[in-house]
């Protein structure tokens, strides 16, 4: 049993309460395990499996709650109830929804590739449940800290756009087709500033493990690297297709893009695998800028990471509900022409101040954050005075002139008709 | 090497969340460029025009509540003005300010819908068509005051309004005028500054002026584009010249004008709401039935009024046989006259441009159909 194996609490409770291993175990006293000598093997699978689906479970059981919750604060932000019927406070109202989306007919369209078809939900759920596996919880809490914890969630996440893509190119609809196609274009272009806002982090912490950036953390990296954390949401947001960036699925436009032709359970998959995705963005987001687990004594690390993941669920929702989608090629020109360009300056400023201070203890971070905020403001307002739209100098109606035309340069009708417009006969000339 | 690419042709519609009702689109597609627009349309017609031929003058006023039927009160009022011109009728002062109070909140009710389904157009997942909709709310309880209805209101006959405002109606409009006042300035405060509004509607679908009065395109729109067109000013009816409000003008031409004008025009009609408050006085709000029977036979002859509705100007011609029903009735239905350029605002832009511009027209299916 290796080190990290020990320093994970989830596994070696349920392992040595089987196997009653007494030098792995020697914290606590398991000196007899529920097994028989010789049988490590079994308990380590039976511990794999259940820490397993614990996690998948705990996730199911979140976003169950996190759907509710997300209609509940719709509801506050448009001024409504919000669901209410079911259960106190609406709180049923999703299992009720499951049911009836399991009973629902299954559809499947003629024309579709009924293999891809049917594999796409599992592809979409599959990887959204993957991330979870390097997040740590709590102190302990995780299923395994690899030490490329950073790029695992990259590539991990980046696979939701070949399951869309699947899921669109089997469905043979062109509504579907033009919603991958921008899902492709989002995937291509929010990676980039993604992964380059990481390495500011990854520059601090000296680590690429997810435990090891929250052990970094003695300030939050939200104070040490605003331009990151500023740089690395919006891109997940566009990742995740989430307001102001949901061109996959953009209701207005595609209806519902290439969830058009799945029914029944089939889009059930899909519909839970985007809370996950929500989830655990904000899961990585808590994890990687705002310190995790970490907190104060005597309330338990694992309500410190609750906590803070209700917080940044709170702000995507806020997001969602307030801000109209950018057109697509905004949305392109905003990653390449601007959060590039800020997760450039980002590692430049990052690795001077490393190159100065290359062990920063929490004093230097400080520092760091007060070299850093100014940067990010004037760079952030620098990029969106380039890249924004100046606006019009609206007429101003005049109070004092009530019955006057208030435009300044407002064209009069005898003028415009004073062109070649052709004035019929007065009177009834027998219709057409 | 360049890859070979082809159009693609997307129907959009009937059945589609951002076509206002079962409006239909062939779109085609290069990439995301739109290059040709084939709209379809007649899924809603009911023959409003036909049924009107079977029908007394007064019964004809319900089927005009179901043309644009988010704002039937503006449809009532253009075709009471038709049918007065046609018999000769005078109608009663209380009625008229009555229905020029009516008719104004009814403008104010069609332009929020038409703002805040512009915002939903434009992807604002339901937040500010619901508070858009809520003000809306208000005014649909002071239609429920003035006639009982909330949308088909058949408020308007003959000479004035069937009924008069009953004594709460009065503290009700004072208070709800301040709440839409309160709206709006929240709209504005949210809406007009934002940089993705404005990003996303600044410079779309641009027309010239020339372009529009060619197209005979009217109301907000052709005001978006600086021509001073409005005929509440132009060929006053009613009381109008006795009012005094700004003619709301923007010269961009654009998406975000045209959102404008509609947004300034709301709290014009607010302070022409007020004036008709002050210069209402006690009296009968329509003729006796000594002086108008209940029957109209108009002489024979024909008769165009036009109105400036909330989406342009919206006119009705009757043709009298002398009999009890219009012989013909037609209907200049502004929201039809108004897509006419829709093919020359949409082709060259984007798709996600393509229901903002759509929205921006602010049409109805039910007129459009009729």
């Amino acid at each position: 049993m290796g080190q990290s194996f020990l320093d994970n609490s989830l596994w070696r409770n349920v392992y040595c309460f089987l196997a009653g291993d007494s030098t792995d175990c020697a914290t606590r006293n398991y000196s007899d395990g529920v097994l028989p000598a010789g049988m490590e093997w079994l308990a380590f699978l039976i511990a794999a499996v259940v820490v397993i689906a614990l996690v998948i479970n705990g996730v199911l059981g979140g976003v169950i709650v996190l759907i509710w919750g997300e209609r509940r604060l719709f509801g506050r932000f448009q001024s409504r109830t919000g669901p209410n019927r079911w259960g106190p406070w609406g709180t049923l109202t999703s299992v009720a929804d499951a049911i009836k989306t399991m009973f629902k007919e299954d559809v499947v369209p003629a024309d579709a590739d009924r293999i891809l078809f049917n594999l796409a939900p599992v592809l979409i759920a599959a990887p959204a449940l993957l991330v979870f596996a390097v997040i740590p919880f709590g102190i302990g809490t995780y299923v395994a800290d690899l030490n490329v914890g950073i790029l695992f969630v990259m590539a991990v996440t980046s696979l939701t756009t070949l399951s869309v893509l699947t899921a669109a190119w089997s469905s043979a609809n062109r509504i579907a087709i033009l919603s991958a196609l921008r899902s492709v274009a989002l995937l291509i272009s929010y990676e980039i500033p993604m992964a380059l806002a990481l390495v500011g982090v990854i520059m601090l912490a000296g680590s690429m493990s997810l435990g090891g950036i929250i052990e970094a953390q003695s300030v939050p990296f939200i104070i040490v690297q605003p331009l990151a954390i500023f740089v690395f949401f919006l891109a997940a947001m566009a990742e995740m297709a989430r307001a102001p960036f949901d061109l996959t699925e953009a209701e207005s436009e595609l209806a519902a893009g290439y969830l058009n032709d799945y029914a029944s359970m089939k889009f059930g998959l899909f519909f839970l695998a985007e809370f996950m995705a929500e989830l655990s963005t904000s899961a990585i987001v808590t994890t990687l800028f705002l310190g995790g687990w970490k907190g104060w004594e005597p309330i338990p690390s694992h309500f410190w990471f609750a906590a803070k993941l209700v917080l940044v669920l709170f702000v995507i929702i806020w997001f969602r509900m307030t801000l109209p989608r950018l057109r697509v090629d905004q949305v392109l020109k905003l990653a390449w022409k601007g959060l590039f360009e800020l997760t450039m300056i980002n590692i430049i400023v990052t690795a001077v101040l490393i190159a100065i201070w290359p062990e920063p203890t929490t004093s230097r971070l400080w520092i760091m954050a007060a070299i850093n905020w100014p940067v990010a403001i004037i760079s952030i307002w620098a990029v969106s005075k380039l890249l924004g739209t100046t606006q019009y100098e609206n007429p101003v109606p005049d109070p004092s002139s009530p019955v006057y035309p208030v435009a300044t340069s407002a064209i009069p009708a005898s003028a415009v008709f004073s062109g070649d417009v052709v004035v019929g006969p007065t009177g009834m000339d027998g219709g057409d | 090497m360049a890859i070979k690419t082809q159009p693609v042709t997307v129907n959009l519609g009937p059945q589609h969340p951002s076509t206002h009702g079962v409006f239909r689109m062939r779109v085609m597609f290069d990439g995301e460029e739109i290059v040709d627009v084939e709209p379809v349309f007649g899924y809603l017609h009911r023959g409003s025009e036909k049924l009107a031929e079977e029908r007394t003058y007064t019964q004809v006023v319900t089927l005009t509540d179901r043309m644009d039927y988010v704002s039937s009160m503006l449809n009532n009022h253009a075709y009471m003005l038709a049918v007065e011109k046609l018999a000769g009728i005078e109608p009663s002062p209380r009625g008229v300010w009555l229905r020029m109070i009516a008719s104004e909140l009814q403008r104010i009710a069609s332009h929020l819908v038409a703002t805040g389904f512009l915002l939903q157009d434009l992807g604002a997942l339901g937040t500010p068509l619901i508070y858009a909709m809520r003000e809306r709310e208000n005014i649909l309880d002071l239609f429920e005051m003035l006639c009982g209805a909330r949308i088909t209101n058949s408020y308007l006959r003959p000479g004035g309004v069937f009924m008069d405002a009953p004594d709460e109606f009065w503290p009700a409009l004072k208070r709800s005028l301040v709440d839409i006042l309160n709206t709006i300035d929240e709209l504005e405060t949210y809406l007009s500054g934002n940089e993705i509004v404005f990003s996303r509607t600044k410079g779309t679908a641009v027309l010239p002026p020339e372009l529009l009065i060619n197209a005979s395109i009217t109301g907000p729109m052709l005001r978006a584009s600086g021509v001073d067109w409005d005929l509440r000013h132009r060929n006053p009816y009613d009381y109008y010249d006795k009012v005094q409000f700004n003619r709301i003008l923007h010269t961009a031409s654009d998406n975000y004008a045209r959102y404008w004008v509609r947004v300034q025009e709301m709290r014009e009609s607010l302070k022409i709401i007020h004036q008709c408050v002050e210069q209402i006085e006690p009296g009968p709000v329509r003729p006796s039935f000594d002086e108008i029977p209940r029957l109209i036979r108009p002489p024979v002859g024909d008769a165009y009024v036009a109105i400036e509705g909330s989406k342009g100007e919206l006119g009705f011609y009757l043709v009298s046989d002398g009999g009890i029903s219009p012989y013909r009735m037609h209907v200049r239905a502004s929201s039809l006259i108004n897509l006419t350029l829709l093919r020359d605002m949409l082709i060259g832009g984007l798709f996600g441009d393509l229901f903002v511009t759509f929205g921006s027209v602010d049409l109805n299916m039910g007129e459009v159909d009729r």
